[in-house]
């Protein structure tokens, strides 16, 4: 009887535990989004989100960065996503399990852990000096499409999976060449589960601040970048200057506060439609 | 039969792009290698290699005399992310636990996209809120200076590594075999001595995966510790010191150094190092990774 009572205080503590790990994770989640959310949202407004930054960027708006982040996530997608899929299609539709088969993966399970720092430091060695793109939105763009790569690959790679074999045995049987049978038989169907785990994928890119700190990233510039060629201005940039390297930091505190906020909903609105969109997805797949 | 032979030119034309493309992530892999070790070499033509890992002075900018000790950012490297382990990992494990043996499964249902969200928090914001957040907590706690340190780096990369941690070791305690809680059900234990005698063993190898690979994210992070940590250039003693981890340190350096200079190929040195110690962790990983994968099959 002893026992058995001291088993079930122990295994009540121990749930309890596990329970209190659980609240606090929540509760560190909820205490970040608070504070960026409470001290942030007065500083939004149609006048921060439209103009540029004004008097040693003291005063004005962030739109020069909203912009800029938008134009290096687009040349990311154009560099990660059709690479990352063809990629996936070889893996999962033409790949057997050879030797080169499996270094392909060890590849890109190891790329999916190379620092981001690193990316920065391979970028400006090869855009910005070798292929001569020089401290760029492309340089920034294509730095941050090979770190996005190994993430498009794996997301492809798993919404391929889930296609039922019988839909390509079903092409494969009325003569469909290999090509036809992925392009018609495999491909529309797997398109919603790549285009979920593209997102995600480009949201955390979207993010970034280390690779593009010397690929192109600049401090501030009073226009929009007009070709590929240009600098351009980035809101995690632009966040990690107003929080540290500014001239009166506590004085530009709540726009700093206001760039985070617009930078988390950004990031975390993309990261919602692609969680929302794979939750419906997978109620039609049952 | 020309027709023929014109499709099968086409199909193994098409399978030839898609052959490619997966070389290409084995092409940037070898790439990124080759040049950080090219660009990092010629920093040894002036500096013993010897140099880089016996001193603990980093001061490539000195007028007097250039310094290139790489141990007080290893070391500071090292403290930020065993800290951030410490944490992180009971609590990585304590919830994976509860996700996977506890909760409801409508519960974990909305759990879980928090989790997700938690990892979407861009690295920058994180740091950012170590400075306006967690620092004066700090520095109110500990009544010393402003709360830049590496107890403030470790909290923050804890968090950051918590989703990595929570998610795969969700994974591999799922994947222990039903029959073997079953067993220890049937013999008279407890749910909670099912969990922690024959569940969390049996998941043991998937755990050690999650781990090496959040301690491969802590290591490799660069804004939050950026932001967090306050950056001193000396040796640290203690998790309240001021810090400045490798990322950090080419983060700070690289945009004001003048290209093809001694130091400037000594912060590619800095790269290959931690390169090199982000492999090792992964590839560690890896192989527990495959351990536990292979008793799934």
């Amino acid at each position: 009887m002893k026992l058995a009572t001291r088993k079930k205080i122990v295994e009540v503590i121990g749930f309890l535990a596990l329970r209190a790990a659980m609240f606090l994770v929540v509760a560190v989640l909820l205490l970040f989004l608070y504070d960026i959310t409470s001290k942030g949202h007065g500083a939004i407004s149609w006048k921060f989100l439209s103009q540029a930054p004004r008097k040693g960027m003291t005063e004005g708006g962030i739109f020069p960065a909203i912009f800029g982040t938008f134009l290096v996530t687009i040349i990311t997608a154009l560099l990660a996503v059709p690479l990352g899929m063809s990629a996936a299609i070889y893996l999962n539709e033409y790949a057997r399990q050879t030797r080169i088969t499996r270094l392909i993966r060890l590849s890109i399970r190891n790329l999916s852990g190379v620092p981001s720092i690193v990316y920065g430091l391979f970028g400006v060695i090869l855009f910005v000096n070798v292929m001569r793109f020089g401290t760029s939105v492309l340089s920034a763009g294509l730095t941050l499409g090979l770190m996005t790569l190994p993430w498009t690959i794996t997301a492809s790679e798993e919404a391929l999976k889930t296609i039922p074999n019988s839909y390509r045995e079903g092409a494969l049987a009325l003569g469909a060449t290999k090509w036809q049978m992925i392009r018609t038989n495999v491909l529309p169907y797997a398109v919603p589960g790549i285009l979920t785990g593209t997102v995600l994928g480009l949201a955390r890119a979207a993010g970034e601040t280390a690779p593009i700190l010397f690929t192109g990233a600049a401090f501030f510039l009073p226009y929009l970048p007009k070709s590929l060629g240009d600098q351009f201005m980035a809101l995690p940039y632009h966040l990690y200057i107003m929080a540290t390297q500014h001239h009166a930091i506590l004085q530009v505190r709540p726009l700093a506060y206001g760039t985070a906020l617009v930078l988390i909903v950004l990031v975390l609105g993309l990261n919602m439609t692609a969680v929302i969109l794979r939750f419906r997805l997978r109620r039609k797949q049952r | 039969m020309r027709r023929k032979k014109l499709t099968d030119l086409k199909e193994s034309a098409i399978k030839s792009f898609f052959f490619a493309s997966g070389i290409l992530a084995v092409l940037v892999l070898v790439g990124v290698f080759l040049t950080l070790l090219t660009t990092a070499v010629p920093a040894f033509r002036e500096v013993k290699i010897s140099q880089f890992f016996s001193s603990t002075h980093w001061d490539p900018t000195s007028p007097e005399k250039a310094e290139y000790g790489l141990l007080s950012m290893i070391m500071s490297t090292l403290m930020v992310t065993g800290g951030a382990l410490v944490l992180a990992i009971p609590i990585g494990v304590g919830v994976a636990a509860y996700l996977s043996d506890v909760a409801h499964w409508r519960t974990r249902e909305i759990l879980k996209p928090i989790i997700e969200i938690l990892a979407g928090i861009p690295s920058v914001v994180v740091g950012f809120l170590g400075i306006v957040l967690f620092g004066p907590a700090l520095a109110k706690l500990f009544h010393k200076g402003n709360g830049l340190n590496a107890l403030n780096g470790s909290l923050l990369l804890a968090i950051m590594a918590l989703p990595t941690i929570i998610s795969i070791s969700e994974d591999s305690l799922n994947a222990v075999p039903r029959a073997y809680s079953e067993a220890s059900l049937a013999l008279g234990g407890s749910k909670w001595q099912t969990l922690v005698r024959v569940k969390l063993p049996a998941g043991l190898s998937g755990i050690i995966a999650a781990v090496m690979l959040g301690m491969g994210r802590a290591i490799g992070e660069t804004m939050t510790v950026l932001m967090a940590t306050g950056n001193a250039r000396s040796f640290p003693h203690s998790l309240l010191d001021s810090v400045r981890t490798m990322t950090a340190n080419i983060a700070i350096e690289l945009g004001e150094v003048p290209y093809y200079t001694t130091h400037y190929y000594a912060l590619f040195v800095i790269g290959l190092v931690l390169f090199l110690m982000t492999f090792v962790v992964n590839l560690v990983a890896d192989l527990f990774l495959h351990k536990y994968q292979e008793r799934e099959q």
